[in-house]
């Protein structure tokens, strides 16, 4: 953290290098958040205790293998860790917009701060905002939207939450124990390497990456399995939903890409530990393997975070259009052609390492040919519009600002794909404003109007309306404001990750960005309030149908919130928009006549436990206690073990209780006026209404 | 600074970024207009438009919204592909002037330039004559960097145990900002430098200015120069050694020869 800490570099055999000297107390900043977050969480932990949540918490949540609490879980973590990073962004753009100035120390943020805070916002942005949105979508909607009973396997899914949440904790440790990298969000070396960076700042990166990345990765084989083997019977993968399609092609590129990751992270780490030189310079280390390395990751990320967005704006557009979609077809293509082709595309984040020409040529057009089928996306959802009835409510207010965003951004990714244009742009603010405006207005308007849309589906009640408008009008404007700014600047030379800078031209666009980014700051507020407002007032929000959109897929046809089981009877699915298909053909809302038990898995301790010591092990890495870190690895595996002999994982539900929850669903719908149907063809098993 | 190029890269580079924009405007517009247009035209509400819930597939609309894409990209792409040749920072810049060589060092935190043809070395400032192309031998002392005069076109990565290779020219006199464009640690906001360009007589007064500095780029003063030091103002030296250059990137070879 500061300059004048002394960086202990000896391990001492029980602490390692952990010493009373490690937190960073001389930081007002730090110490601060500190203290409240300690007032916070001893005020949340005592309030749980007080009230006896504890056993309900346990019980109902933390050991839960039901898909749709998990994804709620990952929701809530993702918000929380939203308010870090967009935190971290305040303090850049307040840093920027002060630090005029031709020497170092200017505005309140020294570097060795300051470069903690913007490697900590892309981090947290990315691995902890972006991926758990979008995980925790997947996991309330895809089962759902197959006609799935749970994720295909349910402990697994469970356990990488677990470890997700367990990389996100020794984040945040990082900045009250320690320090966090400040080497930039992907950590290149040598500056990664122990030479550059003692102390522990790159070890906290690289084992929260570690942990939460391999659940991650176990996400994606879940995702994959669940959504190949465990669809509902006759729906075909062309009658798949589009949301589910795109989440299977974002998983198969988890599949392929976390691998990379993983390993790219473990050279990096036995570079620092053991003292390899796989990527810093001496016995043939190259850092251009690294680069290389960790953007073969790194690109087709970007689509795991963009393609289930695609999918999420193609739900909507196609619900509140009250249409079909249009192009289903070539829209699947195109997904699958965006999925093949980021694999061939990862040189474009650096041209300007050297390649010849024609290598960055081709990277420059295999790059550009991603925009065509992205592109044409684009006009499938017009054309979905186009002959509709679209129906202003909130989620479509995304969807409509994500059009205009989403098609500038594109057209700055497509300039900064021409290598020569890149040699002037790359690594300026006109970079950082173009990732933002496909990551902003693609990936995260697109999980915002996920939440809206499907709140109601997990939760049972909906979101207030005009909030949500307000908070989508507010992030628009804010977005607009805080980044438009920066292509300018871009053009005007001013490069990334300055902490000061001596051009007073630049001082006033970046005034303008940041109080675009308090705009921001507003919209995140309304989004909070929103929330709280919403489940305030959820009696009079309810959703007693389970459709509140008068929706097209599978999904909404089970209750809101459904059963734990999903589906009392499995749905025999004729047609890709399998809802309205049933509702047109007058047998939504049908009661069937007879239910049959239902096999589902029983919760476990298991993912909670092994996950909690994932983050001992992280821990004891990162300050080299190896003991500690020797005994939880140990323990990691015993818990695995026993879990793994453990009989008892399964369970039936007997008809009676499907029965009684079935009842009250159906009752509900008559309450709000929907028409009942028995299905008389069999010998009925009567349920009055 | 972009868009005020002093040399014909920088041109070229402005040029390319214009057209190329003007060219993703032909679908960017349309695209623009219809994201408002059809939602306010067929909002709901509106009986006057037809409303086709089950229309959902047209081998027109199909046909122009591929078209019209893989045309731009295909422009684009060519586009792509010659500039990528005739820009590649490896070609040499055509002119009547032979080309000077200058080695450039990144160092945690300032940029040390040799000249091998005049036997000085500076650190933070450099001086090229105008239209008289400059080729940049770049590497690194440390950490990964990139070389950027932004007025002049191109960057390109400073990494250590390695050569890149950089063709620029000046063609108006001017001091223009040089830096560094990738994070490089806590003193990268301050690796700066300026870029002097001049006619030939100011050029040649200024290397008289650098070789009556008193300093010689010995071992000792080099290794002085690898502490890390933060807004170093420019520095004049003398004499470094011819091997300087090459011994740095060989130093981060561990023995194996860089080819």
């Amino acid at each position: 953290m500061s300059s004048n800490r002394t960086i202990v570099t000896e391990a001492d055999p029980i602490f390692g290098r952990l010493t009373l000297d490690s937190i960073p107390y001389e930081d007002p900043i730090i110490m601060t958040t500190f203290t409240v977050v300690a007032i916070g969480g001893l005020g949340l932990v005592g309030s749980i205790l007080y009230f006896g949540k504890l056993k309900y918490l346990w019980e109902e949540w933390f050991t839960s293998v039901d898909h749709k609490k998990i994804g709620i879980m990952y929701v809530i973590v993702a918000m929380i860790m939203l308010f870090r990073g967009f935190s971290d962004a305040l303090l850049m753009r307040s840093q920027q917009a002060v630090a005029v100035a031709s020497e170092s120390g200017a505005g309140y943020l020294p570097p060795e701060h300051y470069d903690q805070i913007f490697t900590a916002h892309g981090v947290i942005m990315i691995f902890f905002v972006a991926m758990p949105l979008i995980v925790g979508l997947m996991n309330i909607v895809v089962p759902l939207q197959i006609g799935a009973r749970d994720v295909a396997f349910p402990f697994l899914n469970s356990l990488s939450f677990w470890l997700f949440v367990s990389g996100a904790l020794l984040m945040n440790i990082s900045l009250f124990v320690g320090e966090f990298a400040a080497t930039g969000w992907l950590a290149y070396p040598p500056l990664s390497g122990i030479e550059y960076s003692p102390w522990v700042g790159v070890d906290y990166w690289l084992w929260a990456l570690q942990i939460s990345g391999i659940g991650t990765l176990l996400t994606g084989v879940n995702f994959v399995v669940t959504i190949l083997r465990m669809r509902a019977p006759g729906m075909t993968l062309m009658k798949m939903p589009v949301f589910t399609w795109t989440s299977f092609c974002a998983n198969v590129l988890i599949v392929v890409a976390f691998p990379i990751l993983t390993v790219s992270l473990t050279l990096l780490t036995l570079d620092r530990y053991i003292g390899t030189h796989f990527f810093t310079g001496d016995m043939g280390g190259n850092q251009m393997m690294y680069v290389n390395l960790i953007w073969a990751w790194g690109h087709p990320e970007v689509y795991i975070l963009i393609l289930p967005a695609f999918g999420v704006f193609s739900e909507i557009t196609a619900t509140f259009s009250r249409k079909r979609l249009f192009g289903y077809t070539s829209l699947i293509w195109a997904t699958i052609c965006i999925m093949l082709m980021s694999f061939v595309v990862w040189l474009h984040h650096f041209f300007t390492m050297g390649a010849g020409a024609n290598v960055n040529a081709f990277f420059g057009v295999a790059t550009m040919i991603i925009s065509i089928p992205t592109g044409v996306k684009i006009f499938n959802w017009l054309f979905t519009m186009y002959k509709g009835q679209v129906e202003f409510s909130a989620p479509m207010w995304w969807t409509v600002s994500f059009f205009l965003t989403f098609t500038i951004g594109g057209m700055t990714g497509v300039m900064l794909a021409i290598p020569a244009a890149d040699f002037v742009l790359h690594n300026s603010l006109f970079l950082v404003a173009h990732f933002h405006n496909v990551i902003i207005g693609g990936s995260l308007f697109g999980y915002f109007a996920g939440i809206t849309y499907w709140w109601p589906k997990a939760t049972g009640f909906t979101l207030d309306e005009t909030l949500g408008k307000w908070a989508c009008g507010l992030w628009t404007v804010g977005f607009f404001m805080a980044f438009m700014p920066l292509y300018i600047l871009g053009f005007m030379g001013m490069t990334r990750r300055l902490n000061y800078y001596d051009n007073p031209v630049w001082n006033n666009w970046l005034l303008v960005a940041g109080a675009g980014a308090l705009i921001v700051l507003c919209a995140i507020a309304v989004q909070f309030y929103q929330m709280f407002a919403s489940i305030r007032d959820q009696k009079s929000n309810r959703d007693w149908t389970g459709d509140p959109w008068n929706a097209r897929t599978l999904e909404w046809a089970t209750s809101s919130p459904p059963p734990f089981y999903n589906f009392a009877l499995l749905p025999e699915v004729r047609d890709r928009d399998h809802w309205t298909d049933m509702k047109e053909l007058g047998l939504a809302y049908k009661r069937p006549s007879k239910y049959q038990r239902i096999h589902m898995p029983k919760n476990t301790w298991a993912g909670i436990v092994i996950g909690g010591i994932s983050l001992v092990l992280g821990f004891a890495m990162v300050w080299w206690i190896w003991w500690l870190a020797i005994l939880s690895g140990v323990a990691m595996l015993g818990a695995w073990i026993i879990y793994a002999f453990q009989d008892d994982k399964d369970y039936y539900v007997e008809v009676d209780q499907i029965e009684a929850i079935e009842k009250k669903h159906f009752s509900n719908l008559g309450r709000v006026g929907e028409s009942v149907t028995e299905d008389l063809e069999s010998d009925a098993v009567t349920i009055s209404v | 600074m972009l868009f005020d190029p002093k040399g014909p890269v920088a041109e070229q580079q402005q040029w390319l970024i214009i057209v190329s924009f003007a060219i993703m405007l032909i679908v960017v517009i349309p695209v623009l207009i219809m994201s408002v247009w059809f939602p306010y035209k067929y909002r709901s509400g509106n009986t006057k438009e037809e409303y086709l819930p089950n229309w959902e597939h047209s081998n027109k609309i199909e046909l122009v919204v591929w078209t019209v894409p893989i045309l731009i990209i295909t422009a684009l792409g060519i586009l792509t592909y010659i500039t990528s040749h005739s820009l590649d920072p490896r070609k040499p810049i055509e002119s009547d002037q032979p080309t000077m060589v200058v080695q450039v060092v990144a160092m945690d935190w300032k940029w040390l330039f040799i000249y091998p043809e005049y036997g000085i070395a500076t650190v933070n400032e450099m001086a090229m004559v105008v239209d008289q192309p400059v080729e940049f031998l770049i590497t690194s002392d440390a950490t990964m960097n990139s070389f950027f005069i932004p007025n002049l076109g191109s960057m390109i990565y400073a990494m250590s145990g390695m050569e890149n290779r950089l063709h620029l020219m000046a063609s108006e006199a001017g001091t223009y900002k040089g830096m560094s464009t990738n994070y490089s640690g806590f003193g990268f906001s301050g690796m700066k430098f300026n870029a002097i360009a001049s006619d030939k007589m100011q050029f040649d007064a200024w290397v008289t200015k650098v070789k009556d500095s008193p300093k010689v780029l010995t071992d000792d003063v080099f290794k002085a120069l690898q502490v890390k030091s933060r807004d170093v103002k420019p520095l004049y030296f003398n004499n470094p050694n011819p091997l300087l250059f090459s011994d740095i990137i060989e130093h981060y070879t561990g023995g194996l020869n860089v080819e």
